[in-house]
């Protein structure tokens, strides 16, 4: 007699939960007048980012996030966009990476990242009605407002190292990943942000402090959640970033991107924006107090 | 040489002339930052275990260890004596070598041994092992749910998690990768 695949089986609960939250998502951003889109996943080419890396797809690739379609969008006149898509990144494997995972990604015209805080604060409030959450045995408390923390203070607080000397030795990465992020978002949410300029390829400069960029971070006991920006909206200073990013990229021996010239010329015609991309399987993970990404998908690429 | 993408638990190096095996393995990636590769080392030679962290572009020289055939013959006080089936030389590995393995070996059970010169340091099992289960608790009726689950002894003395079907006595497969109960055996 055929049994059936148990290990399949036996994530039951988890699939269900992550099929009502995902509903819950859908019903918030429709009751806020977001209008939801899909962009195709396939496309010519993404934003040139030096540390993330596209699957190819015959000659085009697999989108790392749907940013360039939905901005284009945000250009045309459709001032409040949300997507629930996959995403594809290569060679990204580990505890709470997949390399084809859900994201929720949403942008909002006439607003900046403070605004996306709020947002981020309600969008929680609506899926632990509750008001808190038990991950690993710690209780966070959801009440707003969240811990707003700069890059700079985290450094400072958290880390060995100050902001600039960490960037001066190359190992900004390393002190987040292993010192600062481990401890953000324990008993309540934190948000990180104004990262430095040069850490945000798409993020417009703080205005009043252009050495670092409108750029937050949402952590939840210890995991990374989301990324956001207030939209650098100047197709000058975009190309330039590009250029940059294509650079490194170029200096760690991978292969060039093209650059998306349709996105650079639509850029001129985009409202003042800010947009958001919050990893959905991350989500799950926290609220269904799964301790690996695995435990809260159906299928891992080793299942198949 | 093998570069970061190769790195995953189980992967074998060579660090300062000396084998050594990723026992523990994590990818970890800041947001828009430098992927790394978090690995927990053990000496395969002295055992030790040290924590050591990679970054993309790094490079590795691979262990140059030879694998060959043997058969599982018994274990006595020095530890698991295994035979080459070819030469019939005998080889035998510690507890320490095994770890968990050692749950999973069934006498006559043809293995791969790793040798580092003439000596046994490691072992690939079959991936799946039979093993029967003597003690599990009763199967409570009306409970059809398949994911369920409870847990579970066998023959070998090792523990694991099976569906609540599976009773005492049953024969059942194991991953001896995972470590996590397959299916039930018909006999």
């Amino acid at each position: 007699m055929m049994q059936g695949n148990w290990t399949l089986a036996k994530k039951r609960t988890r699939l269900e939960q992550r099929a009502r939250i995902v509903q819950t998502i859908r019903s918030f951003f429709v009751g806020r007048d977001f209008l939801e889109v899909e962009t195709p996943h396939r496309i010519p080419g993404n934003a040139p980012e030096a540390h993330i890396d596209a699957v190819q797809s015959d000659d085009w690739f697999l989108h790392t996030s749907p940013e360039l379609c939905m901005k284009r969008l945000l250009a045309a006149g459709y001032p409040q966009l949300f997507q629930l898509c996959r995403c594809w990144r290569a060679a990204e494997r580990g505890s709470r990476h997949l390399p084809e995972f859900t994201m929720l990604e949403w942008y909002a015209a006439g607003c900046d990242y403070h605004t996306l805080m709020e947002q981020c604060e309600s969008l929680l409030a609506t899926l632990l009605p509750g008001g808190n959450l038990t991950y690993r045995g710690q209780t966070i408390d959801l009440t707003p407002p969240w811990e707003r923390l700069t890059v700079d203070e985290a450094f400072d607080r958290y880390g060995s190292l100050s902001l600039r000397q960490a960037l001066d030795e190359d190992r900004f990465d390393e002190i987040i990943s292993f010192e600062i992020e481990p401890r953000l978002g324990i008993g309540k949410p934190t948000f990180l942000m104004e990262y430095p300029a040069e850490l945000a390829a798409l993020a417009r400069r703080h205005p009043e402090r252009p050495h670092v960029a409108e750029r937050f971070e949402l952590y939840i006991a210890g995991l990374e959640l989301a990324n956001a920006f207030s939209e650098l909206t100047d197709p000058v200073e975009q190309r330039g970033r590009f250029v940059a990013e294509e650079a490194m990229r170029r200096d760690t021996g991978k292969p060039p991107y093209p650059s998306p010239e349709k996105f650079l010329r639509e850029l001129e015609a985009m409202p003042e924006a800010a947009g958001i991309a919050l990893g959905v399987d991350r989500l799950v993970m926290l609220i269904t107090g799964a301790e690996t990404i695995d435990e809260i998908v159906a299928f891992t690429p080793e299942l198949l | 040489m093998l570069t970061c993408s190769d790195l995953r638990k189980g992967t074998k190096l060579m660090i300062d002339g000396e084998p050594h095996v990723i026992v523990q393995f994590d990818f970890t990636k800041p947001g828009k930052g430098q992927a790394l590769y978090k690995c927990k080392l053990r000496n395969m030679i002295t055992g030790s275990l040290f924590d050591r962290t990679y970054r993309s572009g790094e490079s590795f020289e691979p262990a140059a260890l030879e694998e060959r055939d043997m058969q599982y013959l018994y274990q006595d006080e020095t530890g698991y004596v295994f035979m080459d089936q070819k030469s019939y030389e005998q080889t035998t590995l510690g507890e320490e070598a095994l770890g968990d393995q050692k749950y999973f070996l069934v006498d006559n059970m043809e293995v791969k041994i790793l040798m580092f010169g003439d000596r046994g340091i490691g072992i690939t099992l079959p991936n799946f092992v039979n093993l029967r289960v003597t003690m599990a608790e009763p199967w409570v009726k009306g409970d059809t749910a398949a994911g369920n689950n409870k847990p579970a002894t066998v023959e070998t003395g090792y523990n694991l998690q099976v569906p609540s079907f599976v009773e005492e006595g049953t024969l059942i497969q194991i991953d001896t990768r995972t470590g996590e109960y397959v299916t039930r055996v018909k006999e």
